[in-house]
């Protein structure tokens, strides 16, 4: 098995027959189910709790109100915000920041109690008036309110912008705006904790396990040691997962105080109240050009809302300062703040929202020179990063570009407004791009004297594969077949793994993973008696100048039992992440070319085909990257027509808590999708010449579609989801 | 079915047959709280038999457990995943009689006498169903949470004969949302079971 084969998912076998167990699949003995009850109110403080109901309610055991949680140790102090996705935690005080938020929490011992009992604690609230953040007052962010504004620049100057573009003789000056969004993974959180003489387990669903571990002995004032959290299978991320929320400290804190292991599963309609969202955005562009279609400016300026606890930050400007060649681009952020669950980076952070407004505002631009919108893309292509004029890690955006337009038809397409009974058609382009992120990871990889190895590191595997290709990635060091190296992974026990977020794993872990079967090979030829740089592999065997001698037999000789490596990523620096190799910016690109089809009389938009190409760097499993690709283009689609959540403006809650008045993608939305890569090795990205992919699909996605509307009806819609009454209203 | 409580007949939820199991009240405890309103104080337990994937289980529940936390809290069936407890998601769809239904909008109790199919259900041994293995070969999941669901539903999808053409699938499995947006797979894995399955 070689990095590049097309392999099974490892996981199919369990996943497939209903043997994969996942957090809320966890039953300990002697549990006690939890229930939260949920503030009514999105502002105020809190009057009195009346449990009585709820504790005579059979089965029920403990109300849990403020007064009885513990408060947090003094290193709780010392977290950052991030990885805590917040530091304003629930039932450790009266005030309400958000509607939804818990204000008791009820333990039973059964779930159907637990349910009953939140629903007949008494609770009466003194509301106060609330502030909804879509209508809030746009602010510079303050680096004081959490550590959010530490994560990328809030203004960015490069020249003259305001000057060239307002010298420009071509000039577009739009808003685009789109919604709040909530990702709604399948599994809805779930966290499990039991305590046992001073040390917690804690069985969770999350995307990066010693972000969980870290926060848990700030908390509690624990070592490392202490604190056991596994993650075996998370039933999908996109963002939610990703920080660490009040229920995964609430539920540890609630075990500590009942003496039992304490079980939670949020509901649906909590997995609105109590993890965070994609931000309502307003996004302000400004573009100048000459007649050949040559940026001469940019200005990007963007809001997106916040609570009341901290300044969240979604740097959607990032696209206009590394997606096109430009000598004065201006970026700005400001955030809204208002009584809103604090929103979180969810697929895809930054460029998703920000691609959705450049890539509109260029197709703008394009028909306002009366350009094909790809060529006004070659009229600008960065050949070095546009924000710093550094050289890329590597590009081949053209090759995609073309690739793209070929395998699309582009370039000999119907006419936009084309019929087809009564469907209108259309077609519209968008750059897909998302920038680098790397995280400190470390890998162990033991070869067994049987010819078995297992990888094993905590790395969390959220349905991106990152299982599969880990065992990819050391069979190929190791000339193993696929069969023979298994893996451990979501536990905190292991050699600790960065996130899976930001498409970040396999250039970060999967880096430590090749490192560490690369030491597992040099050991084996060490044993062997040949040069560590002069070996080979093959079907279970060590080779060397045409010699070739089985893994077991070398292993067998020597006496050993096992030969173990262990390997390291380290971002520049020693820091914690970074965003590429040093002095070589890196991103990944790529293209979206779509065709809708519109029903003006009815107001009705359809996907027909899409086609993505991209410029990622090595693929190491064409199967299970082809489906990361596929489904960020759904991501994209449910984006551009379909997903919303609405504040109710009176009551300061969600409309639909739900997944039936929040639309997202249903099998019989999505035709066939084509995706396809550049054969493309990142020499500078490591090892694995392999960059990331997991959020790189769902860029541009809504620039495209709303382009393709255009083009079928004329119609430019600037605010997100493109749904009937939109395209009723023009 | 044995009901057994001296408190249902107030919501008349399940008037008749209490009054027929009123004789028996094996399990029936006392609500202790004076000030409880009455609402909270409803408690009923029902006996039960349920045959799933073949096999029977017995187990003594409320009237209001839904055969969802039936499978998962009390039979340790976890591979029918809760994903909105609603019935909007498709997570927890197994088969009773033959067709699929939402297991978080039936009842335990209304599903005795009933036969119960799960994910657990369909390999024969190590051998996995032709639809199991034709998800894995399609790499029709990702995260695996809503694949319980897919596959019992695409087992009914194709036994419905709703598999005549990708449309057809599409419009049909529509009542399970995958969010890792796996559909162009699915559909491949459920056309590709459908042809051997013949």
């Amino acid at each position: 098995m070689a990095i590049g084969d097309i392999i099974t998912r490892v996981d199919a076998p369990t996943k497939t027959t209903g043997q994969a167990i996942y957090a809320n699949d966890v039953n300990l003995r002697g549990q006690l189910y939890a229930a939260f009850v949920g503030a009514t109110v999105p502002s105020g403080r809190i009057v009195s709790i009346d449990p009585a109901a709820a504790l005579a309610i059979p089965g029920v055991v403990r109300v849990l109100t403020e007064a009885d949680m513990p408060r947090p140790a003094p290193s709780f102090a010392d977290l950052y915000v991030p990885p805590l996705a917040t530091r304003h935690i629930p039932l450790q005080g009266l005030e309400i920041a958000h509607e939804g938020e818990p204000v008791a929490m009820v333990l039973a011992e059964t779930l159907e109690a637990a349910e009953a009992g939140a629903r007949a604690v008494d609770v009466v609230y003194d509301a106060a008036a609330f502030t909804d953040p879509a209508l809030a007052e746009p602010v510079d962010p303050d680096p004081g309110r959490g550590d959010y504004s530490f994560l990328d620049i809030a203004e960015f100057e490069k020249g003259d912008a305001a000057a060239a573009i307002a010298a420009a003789p071509v000039r577009i000056a739009r808003t685009y705006t789109q919604p709040s969004r909530h990702s709604n993974p399948m599994e809805p959180c779930a966290v499990i904790a039991e305590w046992s003489g001073g040390r917690v387990t804690i069985h969770d669903t999350i995307q990066h396990v010693a972000a969980l571990q870290g926060v848990i002995t700030g908390v509690f004032g624990l070592e490392m040691d202490q604190v056991h959290v596994r993650s075996i299978h998370c039933g999908g991320g996109f963002g939610p997962k990703g920080f660490i929320w009040p229920h995964q400290i609430l539920v540890p804190m609630a075990a500590r105080v009942v003496g039992r292991p304490v079980k939670l599963a949020l509901t649906r309609a909590e997995m609105y109240a109590l993890v965070g969202m994609q931000p309502h955005m307003v996004q302000e562009v400004e573009l100048g050009a000459d007649e050949n279609g040559r940026l001469l400016g940019i200005s990007h300026i963007a809001s997106n809302e916040t609570g009341v606890t901290e300044d969240y930050i979604e740097f959607s400007t990032v696209p206009s300062r590394t997606y096109y060649a430009c000598d004065a681009i201006y970026n700005r952020q400001y955030i809204r703040r208002g009584n809103v669950t604090l929103p979180t980076y969810q697929r895809s952070p930054a460029e998703g929202p920000g691609s959705w407004a450049l890539g509109s505002a260029m197709d703008e631009l394009a028909r306002e020179l009366d350009m094909d919108p790809l060529d006004l893309r070659l009229a600008n292509y960065a050949d070095v990063e546009p924000s710093s004029g550094e050289p890329w890690s590597s590009k081949m955006l053209r090759e995609a570009y073309e690739m793209g337009a070929e395998r699309f038809g582009w370039r000999n397409r119907p006419a936009g407004g084309t019929r087809d009974g009564h469907w209108r058609l259309g077609y519209g382009m968008a750059d897909s791009s998302q920038g680098t992120q790397r995280y400190g990871s470390s890998a162990r990889v033991r070869l067994r004297a049987d010819g078995t190895a297992v990888v094993e590191s905590s790395f969390s595997d959220i349905g991106t594969g990152s299982a599969t290709v880990m065992r990819q990635i050391a069979a190929d060091i190791l000339g193993l077949d696929e069969s023979a190296v298994s893996s451990r992974e979501g536990d905190s026990v292991l050699p600790e793994a960065g996130p899976t977020w930001a498409s970040a794993t396999v250039i970060s872990t999967g880096t430590a993973v090749h490192r560490a079967a690369t030491e597992v090979r040099g050991r084996l030829a060490r044993l062997a008696g040949w040069p560590a740089d002069a070996v080979g592999v093959e079907n279970g065997a060590l080779t060397h100048e045409g010699e070739a001698r089985p893994i077991r037999d070398i292993l067998a000789e020597a006496g050993v039992s096992e030969v173990s490596g262990d390997g390291t990523f380290t971002p520049n620096g020693g820091e914690f992440s970074d965003a590429g190799p040093e002095g070589f910016p890196s991103r990944v690109f790529g293209v979206i070319f779509v065709e809708v089809a519109v029903d003006p009389e009815l107001g009705l938009l359809r996907l027909r085909r899409a086609t993505g190409v991209y410029s990622a760097g090595r693929i190491i499993n064409p199967r299970t990257a082809r489906s990361q690709m596929t489904g960020g283009i759904i991501w994209g689609w449910g984006m551009a027509a379909m997903e919303q959540s609405r504040l109710d403006p009176v009551l300061g809650r969600w409309l639909s808590k739900d997944l039936a008045g929040v639309a997202i993608p249903t099998n019989a939305d999505i035709p066939e999708l084509d995706v396809a890569f550049v054969d493309e090795f990142d020499e500078r990205s490591g090892p694995l010449g392999a960059k990331g992919i997991g959020e790189l699909g769902a860029t541009g996605v809504a620039a495209a579609v709303a382009n393709a509307v255009y083009d079928a009806i004329g119609l430019r819609v600037r605010e997100l989801p493109i749904t009937p009454e939109k395209i009723l209203a023009g | 079915m044995k009901i057994t409580s001296p408190k249902v007949s107030r919501r008349s939820l399940l008037r008749g047959s209490a009054a027929a199991a009123a004789a028996s009240l094996a399990h029936a405890r006392q609500v202790s709280a004076q000030n409880a309103p009455e609402e909270s104080a409803f408690e009923a337990w029902i006996d039960l038999r349920l045959t799933v994937n073949g096999q029977a289980h017995a187990l003594t529940v409320e009237p209001r457990v839904t055969l969802l936390d039936a499978l998962r809290e009390r039979m340790q069936l976890t591979g029918t995943k809760k994903g909105c407890n609603r019935g909007e998601c498709g997570a927890c769809t197994v088969l009773m009689d033959g067709r699929r239904v939402n297991s978080c909008l039936v009842l335990a109790a209304s599903a005795e006498g009933r036969k119960i199919t799960t994910i657990e259900g369909l390999a024969d041994g190590d051998t996995p169903h032709p639809v199991q293995r034709a998800f894995a070969e399609a790499d029709a999941f990702q995260c695996g949470f809503c694949t319980s669901g897919q596959i019992m539903s695409a087992m009914a999808c194709i036994e419905e004969g709703h598999t005549g053409s990708p449309e057809e699938i599409r419009e049909w499995m529509s009542g399970n949302l995958c969010r890792c947006s796996a559909y162009p797979q699915i559909t491949a894995a459920v056309a590709a079971a459908a042809e051997e399955l013949g």
